[in-house]
């Protein structure tokens, strides 16, 4: 059936190896909407509702010290379809601390808090679709979807396009983790579309005596009503 | 040109608490928007949304993140693609809301806003809702419209492509025991009174 969301990219609602959508997947057929101002517009904002330090996650919730772990820089450019740009997109960010511990207070996972370290940040892209972040290389997590089961390194993502149509909420994966295989999460992703979830190492975004940098662009969806063009 | 294909979506997880509700839960970060979408100078009818999330044990939900996108009292929305001169924009209501079942005793979602205007005439007045949460990969769409709207529901064309069995499930009620304007507004995600969810 012809559907707006792209289904060969995005992970269907049921995956039964992830436990938690047997009982929350919709199991109707979704219901196709005509598009209107509805979808066409959607929440944005400005670089006003955005703080100086927010996208600096190794500064923005200092106590008395540095947050421990490896530093990282994580950039790149959010786009359509096309490789256009797309600016003034809000991406608000989190993660796990150094040792895969989240500051939630429903994180049970017996390692520790870093009193330095919130995990959460967010920017909005520039005229070029550009954005930045500066954090600490989050910790695998042990979770209880199965016996023994551990959630690969990611940060998690949240994203407000130019309208209701491109909302995306995603994670972002480091390149090479050994946890892929048997991460019903990541694997809950249509085959092919896998990848694009996984960051680059990239050696030119790496600051000297400072911090590696890993590059992630993000591609949300493109206009429903416009045809792409060649 | 170059087609690059989507970024999969992934689940918001159980932690997202301090990263995009922060201070409703407590946490020291300033929050981008929360369940209060209608400051004192908004122009239009107070209304409050409540409402529970189940999953298909009928059990309540306590780690959903509900948002809400609505046009204002005048029917327009506040961004650059609605730019018609006939509705009213009001610089006050951003008309954006977020609100997670997580800190609430009955786990209910709450969202003080003004009750939206239609938006072109054909469409009954009505909250488009985005529902995400620990095991849904993709994030889900439905939409919030009012019982006290019969007539402009009877005509609205998105209403009107629901199977008359379900549209029950997309119409909030008035709870006349709470005071204020409260309308009730329960998400299933599965069962037999499983919300209806839009391929948006
Ligand atoms: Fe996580």
């Amino acid at each position: 059936m012809d559907s707006n969301r792209d289904w060969s990219s995005q992970p269907p609602y049921l995956h039964p190896e992830y436990k938690s959508t047997q009982l929350r997947a919709p199991t109707r057929p979704l219901i196709p909407i005509p598009e209107s101002l509805s979808e066409r517009t959607g929440p944005v904002y400005g670089h006003e509702a955005v703080g100086a330090l927010d996208a600096d996650l190794t500064k923005n919730a200092r106590v008395n010290g540095e947050p421990l772990g490896e530093r990282i820089i994580v950039a790149g450019r959010v786009v359509d379809e096309g490789d256009r740009p797309i600016p003034e997109v809000l991406i608000e960010i989190w993660q796990a601390n150094a040792a895969g511990r989240y500051i939630h207070e429903a994180d049970q996972h017996d390692a520790p808090l870093d009193p330095n370290f919130l995990g959460a940040g967010r920017c909005v892209t520039d005229a070029e679709g550009r954005y930045e972040f500066r954090s600490i290389k989050p910790g695998a997590y042990p979770w209880r979807n199965h016996h023994n089961a551990w959630r690969p390194t990611h940060i998690h993502l949240s994203l407000f396009g130019p309208n209701l149509q491109t909302r995306l909420v995603t994670q972002m994966y480091f390149p090479g983790d050994p946890l892929f295989a048997f991460d019903p999460i990541y694997q809950g992703a249509p085959e092919g579309a896998r990848a694009r979830m996984v960051s680059a190492f990239d050696l030119d975004l790496t600051e000297p005596e400072f911090a590696l940098g890993y590059r992630f662009d993000i591609v949300l969806r493109g206009p429903n009503a416009t045809p792409m063009e060649d | 040109m170059a087609r690059r294909g989507q970024t999969p979506s992934q689940t918001v997880g159980p932690f997202f608490a301090y990263g995009l509700a922060p201070e409703q839960y407590g946490y020291r970060f300033k929050s981008l928007a929360d369940g209060d979408m209608a400051v004192d100078s908004v122009e239009g009818e107070r209304i409050r949304v409540i409402g529970q999330v189940f999953d298909g044990a009928g059990e309540l939900i306590p780690d959903a993140l509900i948002e809400f996108w609505q046009a204002n009292a005048h029917g327009r929305y506040n961004h650059p693609a609605d730019d018609r001169k006939d509705n009213l924009l009001d610089p006050a209501f951003k008309g954006f809301g977020r609100f997670g079942t997580g800190t609430a005793a009955d786990n209910r979602f709450q969202f003080d806003t003004v009750k939206p205007g239609s938006v072109d005439g054909a469409q009954a007045p009505h909250i488009n809702v985005v529902v995400t949460m620990r095991g849904l990969l993709s994030h889900a769409y439905t939409r919030i419209y009012f019982a006290d709207e019969a007539d402009a529901n009877a005509a609205d064309p998105v209403l009107s492509s629901v199977p008359a069995g379900r549209r029950d499930t997309l119409i909030a009620r008035r709870d006349e025991s709470l005071p204020g304007r409260v309308y009730r507004f329960d998400i299933h995600m599965q069962g037999p009174k499983e919300t209806v969810f839009f391929d948006v």
